[in-house]
């Protein structure tokens, strides 16, 4: 199958499904329902014929597969495409998800339901597309223009700030994305091509890789977000319709995680182990201060939101301890996250639908009307705390195995967050579904409709799944990792190895 | 057979949780269908109100063991899931009870049965495994027998509640990720193992959601283990970087050759690596074992069902931290720095909780403190190199402990949910199986006997042979132990008498009301309080040849370390004649002031509490340890928080950052063009034009670079 561009498709898919939207004329509820139906079904075929690229990829290598390559404006830059064990989980990840985003926004979003679809369908392409692109031009264009349909989806069909959160929202990305631009201009002008395998055998020199890594580090930082660049995340989760949130959680924001592990370890490993310190840093202050902070909450969204950046403080202390437990946890991690912050902002979405308020307060002991919603809660408050047996564990015991080897200072105070992951997922959980039945507006709650229950299961399932046999993503990842590390990370330094630790 | 020992209890659970969860589910919508949607309210809302009038009453007393929570009918499935879950778990004792007598008793060799893959990165390989030796057979006995017994309990214990799938369900979940504790074969099985348990005791304290102090009570037992397991997790990682791997087979056989070795830990650069995994996999011991300074949660974990209290917080769970110890013995014999700490913890909360013991009135708290303290002896044990005596007092005080914590439920049955013994007495008539099955408990866990030979009850093998362990040792805190053990060996008694006479003897000071209606419990709870008596009776003199006598090392098989050295068995056993008899002179003294103080002169501890108001205030308040820790930790924390939150994100980052930028943009363009319109087309339209210029720049200059 390997004659036939099957990325470009799976690329291009909901750009497609978005042109057909566009035809549909007229306000009234048919033309809205095909609307949404057209949507529902480009996202599944694209996950579909997504699924195409795991049955045939091929584990042993850890070369680009189903490459296309076509020059592009007059040869400098290439329309160039390819996956490997790192970027395939994070495009069936998108995939898989948007098919449930569309679903979670089947009777929440009421106004402008044709530019909702098709601000989805665009954001899913240039979301594929990040994952897929092989020459940095061409992965600048989509990382930078899958900023807008976000921007206006949160701007458009956000809550009550959603200006300020839509505009903090762009110009933190935007600004550290100027200075991700510079840096690819830069390593133009040093190695004469945009094209990302030939950088990545590319030996810049000490200085230049410090200037260059600092300059992505500005964009990915800020998308990741790490500790002080994420307070733009708690105001657009916030903010955002529930789908949105799910994107911005599970996808966006392991487009920062995903850029370290493909540009920045690869192509600048003598800075990355410079600067290996400064990240731990930012990475052990993100995961206490947000875990405390997320303690303080009272809004569900919020409190979630904070969490998330605690939890991508594992993901980058992980890839930053430059071992293989590290990056394979923060892989894993990534993936997880992806589906357990996603789930958790969907069970938001679920009584948001029902009762229009994020507070709190506004809820307790819903456990008594909504039993099936408590236990899929439940599912995910356990998942997101790391319990083990939930795909959250996996992650987070190897990024933290993998910090460890690395400096056992930074294991020791990411771990506590351990602790107070406990505290806030927990005290979460009793505030909201646990306790007495007393608030009269509560009375009347339904239990998950067939739609949620359709949304959720497959999550749960993966959640627990991935949790007792995580093999499925390990497997894909292995020899990308593998070579990532023979080649990148252990020419820079030597190779961080237990045993050598051990003799002395 | 193994499989099924393990797999059963998960399969009851889903099966359980199928039922619970698809129950509930259609329950909630009938009723809802009932109130008529969204629109009925007026009359039915006043049902309610009323319902819950009616609890608020009930929960208002903070001692009432009160699980009828929001008037629901009862769940469908009810008595099916009680018989699937009964029943699989019955069988899986039974299958223990084989392997127990092939593996133990017989001479069957330590297997490993591969389940699963489970990680795999790079030199960290877990498999899903099952180990099965001396040690793990022992742990599926306990676990099994008491589960299935606890189980079987729990049908007539729980009869009034509604929710009763859910109940069974969460203690088979229990009970599978106990099992997957004790045979694990590494330590990431191990944990999950660990914090499975913890997940199952979470939900089971807090089973009755719609008590605050439930909750509060499994979210403490939950964050407080985290602190545990912080260190458990720690030393796994310790343990992976000084062996390359958390198999336990090849961590064993690499032992003593690390014996030596250092690694930096923090800033301590050549730190004895070996000392630094033992004590922060102890920490995590300390936590699940509820050990001084992290034992607040056990106490309050008594807001839990009893028949929970009898199964995790009495004979299993709570063990799991000795368990621990006792399969890393190999590792921890090669640390006498951390075997000092081990005892010293070990002593320290002996005597502490059995302080505690002395003044409480809930009869769960009681029991609970004697548990936490009874724990610290088992630790004593393990500290001092005799690890079999430590699984010896784990194996027996499983029993025992069970049979008390049954006893004490089947006297709340019957004094309609009261757990106040100030609120009971005179009730040993009325109900003279339980009472009768209470003093047995009493007995063994007193340790009744006659010293020097071999009559006695379980308590009495068990903890005598810990008391002359630590005697014999030639450890540092040794002598503190010895000490320490004795006089808590006294307390032990007088507390144990004292729940027996304030709830049994006395005069009633129930309410005639309440009194009128004291009744014995039915067979179903009765019969596993006689099978546990027997147990508690007879398990130490069957069994004290095997742990701890002559069948000692084909027994063991060499699964301690102690098998390798059983020197300090053999010191036990010769161990001067005043410390053989030292527990029992105690626990006789224990029991004279408790008979004089209760029976005889009824006002002398309302005097002496009046005389020694500051001590006996210090052991009410279970030495201010909840005081202090919200002050030194909550609090701060929660101050923390918010500052982080409102000054740290709010103030600094946000007020330099964004907020102030934008608001200085905001002035610049609405100064300059007034582009500031509000719309967010066109800051998109801005930001297009932005990024399309830059890339325009981008080629230009790119062009200029060739």
């Amino acid at each position: 199958m390997s004659d036939w561009p099957i990325l470009s498709l799976v690329t291009f898919l909901p750009l497609a499904g978005a042109f057909f939207i566009l035809l549909i004329r007229g306000e009234d509820e048919a033309s809205l329902r095909n609307a949404r139906h057209i949507a529902l079904w480009t996202t599944v075929l694209t996950f579909l014929v997504s699924l195409i690229l795991v049955v045939d990829f091929d584990y042993a290598t850890s070369n680009f597969q189903f490459v296309e390559k076509h020059p592009w404006l007059g040869g400098t830059i290439a329309y160039h495409l390819g996956v490997d064990g790192i970027s395939m989980p994070f495009v069936i990840l998108t995939t898989f998800l948007m098919p449930i985003c569309i679903l979670a926004s089947w009777v929440s979003v009421e106004k402008r339901v044709k530019e909702y679809m098709i601000a989805f369908l665009a954001l899913e392409t240039l979301m594929v597309g990040v994952f897929c692109s092989l020459d940095l031009v061409l992965f600048y264009l989509f990382f930078e223009a899958g900023l807008i349909p976000m921007f206006l989806i949160i701007g458009i069909w956000g809550g009550a700030r959603r200006i300020y959160a839509s505009f903090k929202f762009f110009l933190y990305t935007l600004l550290g994305s100027v200075l991700m631009l510079l840096a690819i201009m830069a390593m133009y002008w040093q190695a004469g091509t945009t094209d990302i395998p030939t950088l990545m055998a590319y030996d810049f020199p000490l200085e230049m890789q410090k200037w260059l890594w600092l300059a992505f580090f500005a964009s990915l930082a800020v998308k990741m977000p790490m500790w002080p660049v994420h307070t733009w995340l708690p105001d657009a989760h916030v903010e955002a319709p529930t789908a949105a949130s799910v994107i911005l959680a599970a996808v966006l924001l392991k487009m920062g995680g995903y850029g370290f592990i493909r540009f920045s370890l690869p192509m600048f490993p003598d800075a990355s182990e410079f600067f290996a310190p400064l990240v731990f840093t930012l990475s052990v202050i993100a995961i206490v201060y947000t875990s405390l902070v997320a303690l303080m909450q009272e809004d569900i969204k919020k409190l979630i939101a904070y969490s998330s950046v605690a939890h991508m403080g594992f993901v980058t202390m992980g890839i930053f301890s430059l071992n293989r437990q590290g990056i394979d946890g923060a892989m894993f991690q990534m993936i997880s996250h992806g589906f357990v912050s996603g789930a958790l902002f969907l069970c938001v979405g679920v009584v948001y639908d029902r009762m229009h308020t994020r507070e709190i307060a506004a809820y307790g002991g819903i456990v008594n009307r909504m039993p099936a919603y408590a236990a899929v809660f439940m599912v995910f408050t356990m998942a997101n705390v790391g319990l083990p047996g939930t795909s959250g564990f996996v992650g987070e015991f190897l990024t933290l195995a993998g910090a460890f080897q690395a400096n056992t200072w930074v294991a020791f105070i990411a771990t506590s967050g351990v602790i107070l992951s406990a505290c806030y997922a927990l005290w979460l959980y009793r505030k909201v579904v646990m306790g007495e039945l007393v608030k009269p507006s509560l009375k009347y709650l339904t239990d998950l409709t067939p739609r949620e229950i359709a949304i959720l299961a497959p999550l749960v399932i993966l959640t627990i799944l991935f949790g007792v046999w995580p093999d499925p993503i390990f497997n894909i990842m292995s020899a990308s990792v593998d070579n990532l590390i023979s080649t990148s990370i252990s020419t820079a330094s030597p190779a961080i190895d237990p045993a050598a630790i051990a003799a002395r | 057979m193994y499989q099924a020992i393990v797999f059963l209890p998960l399969l009851g659970a889903i099966i359980g949780g199928a039922v619970t969860l698809v129950g509930a589910y259609r329950t909630r919508r009938t009723e809802l269908l009932a109130m008529g949607g969204g629109d009925g309210h007026g009359h039915h809302h006043d049902d309610h109100a009323h319902a819950h009038a009616h609890d608020d009453h009930g929960h208002g007393d903070h001692d009432h063991d009160d699980h009828h929570g929001p008037d629901y009918p009862v769940a469908p499935g009810a008595r099916f899931v009680e018989v699937v879950t009964t029943g699989l778990l019955i069988v899986a004792a039974l299958l223990s009870w084989v392997a127990f007598i092939n593996h133990g008793l017989g001479d069957g060799e330590a297997t490993r049965v591969q389940v699963l893959r489970w990680i795999t990165s790079g030199a960290m390989e877990v498999d899903w495994a099952l180990r099965i030796d001396t040690l793990t057979v022992v742990m599926l006995v306990v676990v099994n027998t008491v589960s299935s017994l606890v189980h079987l309990y729990s049908i007539g214990y729980m009869h009034e509640d509604a929710q009763r799938p859910r109940f069974f369900t969460y203690l088979s979940l229990f009970t599978f990720a106990m099992l997957m504790l004790v045979t694990s074969d590494n330590l990431v099985q191990m944990f999950f193992g660990w914090e499975g348990v913890g997940l199952a005791s979470y939900l089971l304290i807090g089973f009755w959601y719609h008590k605050p102090e439930a909750n509060a009570a499994a979210i403490k037992a939950f964050v407080v283990n985290r602190v545990g397991d912080f260190g458990f997790a720690l030393g796994i990682f310790g343990v992976f970087v000084l062996f390359g791997t958390v198999s336990l087979d090849t961590i064993f056989a690499d032992a003593p050759g690390k014996a030596q070795a250092t690694m930096q830990f923090l800033s301590w650069p050549d730190a004895p690596a070996m000392t630094v995994i033992c004590l922060l996999l102890f920490m995590g011991a300390m936590g699940k074992s509820a050990q001084f300074l992290l034992h607040t949660w056990l106490p309050d974990a008594m807001e839990g069902p009893t028949p929970v209290s009898a199964l995790i917080h009495a004979a299993t769970m709570v063990t799991a931290g000795v368990f621990m110890v006792a399969r890393l013995s190999p590792l921890f014999e090669l640390s006498p720095t951390a075997l000092e700490v081990v005892i010293f913890f070990g002593a320290t909360t002996a005597f502490f909780a059995a302080t505690v013991g002395l003044v409480q009135n809930d009869i769960k708290r009681v029991i609970a403190y004697s548990t936490c303290s009874q724990l610290g002896y088992m630790f004593v044990a393990l500290g001092v190199g005799a690890y079999s005596a430590g699984i010896f007092h784990l194996f027996t005080h499983a029993f025992f402990k069970a049979l008390l914590f049954l006893g004490a439920g089947s006297v709340i049955h019957a004094m309609h949910h009261e757990q106040d013994m100030r609120k009971m007495g005179g009730i040993r008539r009325l109900i003279p199986l339980t009472y009768w099955m209470m003093i047995v408990g009493t007995v063994a866990l007193t340790g009744l006997g006659i010293p020097m030979t071999m009559i006695g009850t379980a308590g009495f093998f068990s903890k005598d042979a810990i008391i002359e362990g630590a005697f014999v040792s030639h450890a540092g805190m040794a002598f503190y132990a010895f000490l320490l053990l004795v006089i808590a060996a006294g307390f032990t008694s007088f507390y144990s008498w004292r729940l027996i006479f304030m709830t049994f003897h006395q005069q009633p000071r129930a309410s005639f009301e309440t009194m009128k209606h004291v009744h014995e419990s039915p067979a179903v709870m009765t019969v596993p309080l006689v099978i546990l008596a027997i147990g508690a009776l007879f398990a130490g003199v069957a069994f004290y040849e095997f742990f701890l006598g002559h069948h000692y090392a084909e027994f063991w098989k060499g699964t301690l370390a102690g098998g390798d050295h059983p020197e300090i068995i053999e010191e036990m056993h010769h161990a001067p004649w005043w410390v053989k008899s030292s527990p029992f002179v105690m626990m006789i003294l224990g029991l004279s002031v408790s008979y004089y103080m209760y029976i005889v002169n009824p006002r002398a501890p309302v005097e002496l509490a009046r005389r020694h108001d500051v001590l006996y205030r210090f052991l009410l308040n279970k030495w201010y340890f909840d005081e202090l820790y919200d002050l030194i930790f909550v609090r701060p924390a929660k101050w923390l928080g918010r500052f982080l939150w409102k000054t740290g994100d709010g103030k600094i980052i946000d007020g330099l950052g964004p907020d102030g930028v934008s608001a200085r943009v905001i002035d610049i363009t609405r100064g300059v063009v007034r582009l500031q319109t509000g719309y967010v087309y066109h800051y998109a339209f801005a930001m297009l034009i932005g990024v399309a210029a830059l890339f325009t720049w981008f080629m230009f200059s790119s062009g200029g670079g060739h």
